[in-house]
């Protein structure tokens, strides 16, 4: 009996100790870091008086996709504007989406003056921050927060799948490509329809294959539906689903490897992913639908330092605002010929000589105007 | 499309598909038969693959085509000290079984992904550049329609997975070891007072499942994914977790499950150029692989039962 009382002292004890430490660690760490960033904040205001950070998403700024590009982008605005890491422009690394809300209210305390949230997983714990702080300027990429001191950055993905759309028509010898997408959503359809339209618009019989994953991290998937596609006479894919995209790359350079006078391409996402796709002395990425998301986010962050900050806005970073470009590191097989097509039509796009379809709407009335 | 055009491009896509899932199912079934409940298997999946993609990316230039089948090796014997931990902690410590395999598979991904960036700086390695690559079987590919299928643009490893199934059905099954094994995994008191040390079959048999389940997720890795990253393996553990459940147990009905799964996946991508297919929406074809798993732990496609004494720690002297 009296072992158990002890026990249960024993075990009150220790509650306590983990409920107190666990207040008091907050504690400190917010004490903390209003002490540091008091400072910090000071410091900057003396000699610049403009801030920024971002919060990641899960990647990390190294994932070599967006969150690696906009931290690309804030370094680059941070070098010309000579400002100093960890002060004038930091990032928050998002280990999970638990942590998103903490990482932005953590920049929020330290007093940058505009904080990016890079990707649509960050939208719902943006909106609730940048409601709660209205003199902070926010902006979210890929996804739309509404809100006066909110931009919403997105790209006109439709725009590039097009021009990608155009090389591949242009690749293909046997008169079928394919498309390959994560999961079935408007964004991805976006990247469907652009490159649907493309591949029409330099030979409406070209067959277009369409598949989806319903996911961004099937590699095993993408494999199957890549293999599928080449079996049925496809030599070109293009692929708008992550992770998944790793087994068609996989399953190209498997044939590759089979059959070397084979010519099966594959077209990247996002970023340039000649890397991926080389295989013996051989490379069968044909070109990459590239989002410059380093370019919008360094545009807005000017924006926002020189006062004109599109708080409320949706801004759309397409051809024309360079927030799109074709990728055309693989020399050998994006020929000049194919690159003066690519070139011809997105001239065409930026002289409104061509409207390119987001939707399957719009797509059948493209259809039907050709 | 004929029938015959038809298997010809489902059966490689299902056999490339399901070879993951059966090496990680015979493993699974060695520690669950001797009554080691292994959710781990995920886990030992990942660091399968993050070992065999690091050794594969190091030793490219020494080992040249050698370097897959070398590092899936590495990657066996390393998950297989990794799943000592799972040892220890469940059969030494008595620890929960079910929390002990959680904490593997949490740690294997932590420290994959952490190592990775320490190693390499980045969120994700590079791709191999010695991968595994499909071969047509000399000889075996040349017979008609049956080399089609089976023999051309095929994965070793496929093979290889085949052939440790029906040799895990043989050492299981038909050696005094296996015997010993299964007799743990359902009475170990029993099995104890005959004389066989109940620890160290246990032990055994998680590191086994540790080896093939490392040698799952390499091949996944050297044959699908060409890199490691957090994103890797996500779920295929599990599946072959269900395929094990499915499969009753044994090895052959685990490599018949895994078999399933692959072809009801190759099946439902194939699906929109068959016919009599093509207007059955796709989602029933990819959730096929888990409704049966469902219905049969329920009892509804025969009784799927586990070995009796899987999940409880044997403590030498109770009864």
């Amino acid at each position: 009996m009296k072992k158990n009382r002890l026990l249960l002292l024993f075990g009150l004890l220790l509650s306590a100790i983990l409920v107190l430490s666990a207040c008091g660690n907050s504690d400190d760490a917010d004490s903390a870091d209003e002490g540091t960033d008091g400072s910090d904040g000071n410091a900057s205001e003396e000699t610049n008086d403009f801030s920024v950070a971002m919060v990641t998403d899960i990647g990390g700024v190294d994932d070599k996709s967006f969150n690696q590009s906009s931290w690309e982008g804030l370094q680059a605005f941070g070098a010309e504007n000579g400002l100093e890491e960890g002060t004038g422009y930091d990032y928050a690394q998002s280990d999970q989406d638990a942590d998103f809300l903490p990482n932005l209210n953590r920049l929020v305390q330290q007093d940058f003056n505009m904080i990016f949230g890079v990707g649509f997983k960050l939208a719902e714990a943006l909106k609730e921050v940048a409601d709660q702080n209205p003199d902070t300027n926010f902006a979210i990429i890929d996804s739309v927060v509404e809100g006066d001191n909110v931009a919403s950055i997105t790209f006109a993905e439709h725009q590039g799948s097009f021009l990608v759309g155009v090389a591949a028509a242009m690749k293909s010898e046997t008169g079928k490509v394919g498309f390959v997408g994560g999961e079935e959503s408007e964004l991805i359809k976006k990247f469907e329809t652009g490159f649907v339209a493309g591949v029409a618009a330099v030979d409406p019989n070209i067959e277009v294959e369409v598949d989806y994953a319903e996911s961004f991290g099937a590699p095993d998937k993408g494999k199957a539906i890549a293999a599928n596609m080449y079996n049925n006479g496809v030599d070109v894919i293009y692929h708008a689903s992550g992770a998944t995209g790793n087994g068609v790359f996989a399953q190209a350079k498997d044939i590759k490897n089979g059959e070397p006078d084979r010519d099966v391409w594959v077209i990247g996402v996002d970023r340039d992913q000649y890397d991926e796709g080389a295989i013996n002395d051989t490379n069968v990425t044909l070109t990459s639908m590239v989002k410059r998301v380093d370019t919008a986010v360094q545009q807005v962050t000017a924006q926002a330092m020189n006062g004109e900050f599109p708080g409320g806005e949706i801004l759309t970073f397409g051809i024309e605002e360079e927030g799109i470009s074709v990728a055309d590191t693989n020399e050998e097989a994006y020929t000049e010929e194919v690159d003066k097509a690519v070139q011809d039509w997105k001239q065409k796009i930026l002289d409104g000589d061509v409207t390119v379809p987001s939707t399957d709407e719009e797509l059948e009335t493209y259809m039907d105007s050709l | 499309m004929a029938i015959i055009d038809v298997l010809q491009s489902i059966i490689p896509i299902a056999l490339f598909y399901s070879a993951p899932l059966i090496f990680t199912a015979l493993g699974g079934v060695f520690s669950e038969r001797s009554g080691v409940v292994n959710i781990g298997l995920e886990g030992l999946m990942v660091m399968g693959a993050f070992v065999g993609i690091v050794f594969n990316l190091t030793f490219a230039d020494v080992f040249g085509s050698f370097t897959p089948w070398l590092s899936i090796l590495v990657a066996a014997i390393v998950s297989s000290i990794f799943s000592i931990l799972h040892a220890v902690a469940s059969v030494s410590f008595r620890a929960d079984q079910v929390v002990s395999g959680v904490a593997i598979n949490f740690l294997a991904l932590g420290l994959g992904v952490f190592l990775t960036k320490q190693w390499y700086g980045k969120g994700q390695t590079d791709m191999v550049s010695q991968p595994f690559y499909s071969k047509n079987v000399p000889v075996l590919s040349d017979i008609p329609i049956i080399g089609e299928m089976f023999f051309s643009g095929a994965y070793y490893t496929s093979y290889l997975a085949i052939g440790l199934a029906v040799l895990s059905w043989f050492v299981l099954y038909k050696t005094p070891f296996g015997l010993q094994l299964r007799s743990v995994g359902e009475h170990p008191m029993a099995a104890d007072t005959n004389g066989i040390n109940v620890y160290k079959i246990r032990y055994i048999a998680v590191m086994l499942s540790g080896a093939l389940g490392g040698l799952g997720g390499s091949v996944f890795a050297l044959t699908i994914a060409l890199n490691f990253s957090g994103a890797t393996i996500v779920g295929q553990g599990f599946m072959s977790l269900a395929a094990v459940i499915f499969g009753k147990w044994h090895p052959l009905g685990a490599l018949g499950a895994a078999l399933f799964f692959g072809f009801a996946q190759s099946l439902s991508i194939i699906s929109a150029n068959i016919p009599f297919l093509a207007d059955v929406p796709k989602v029933y074809l990819t959730i096929a692989p888990y409704v049966l798993t469902i219905l049969a732990l329920a009892g509804f496609i025969g009784r799927a039962e586990a070995p009796k004494a899987n999940g409880d720690p044997y403590i030498k002297g109770t009864r």
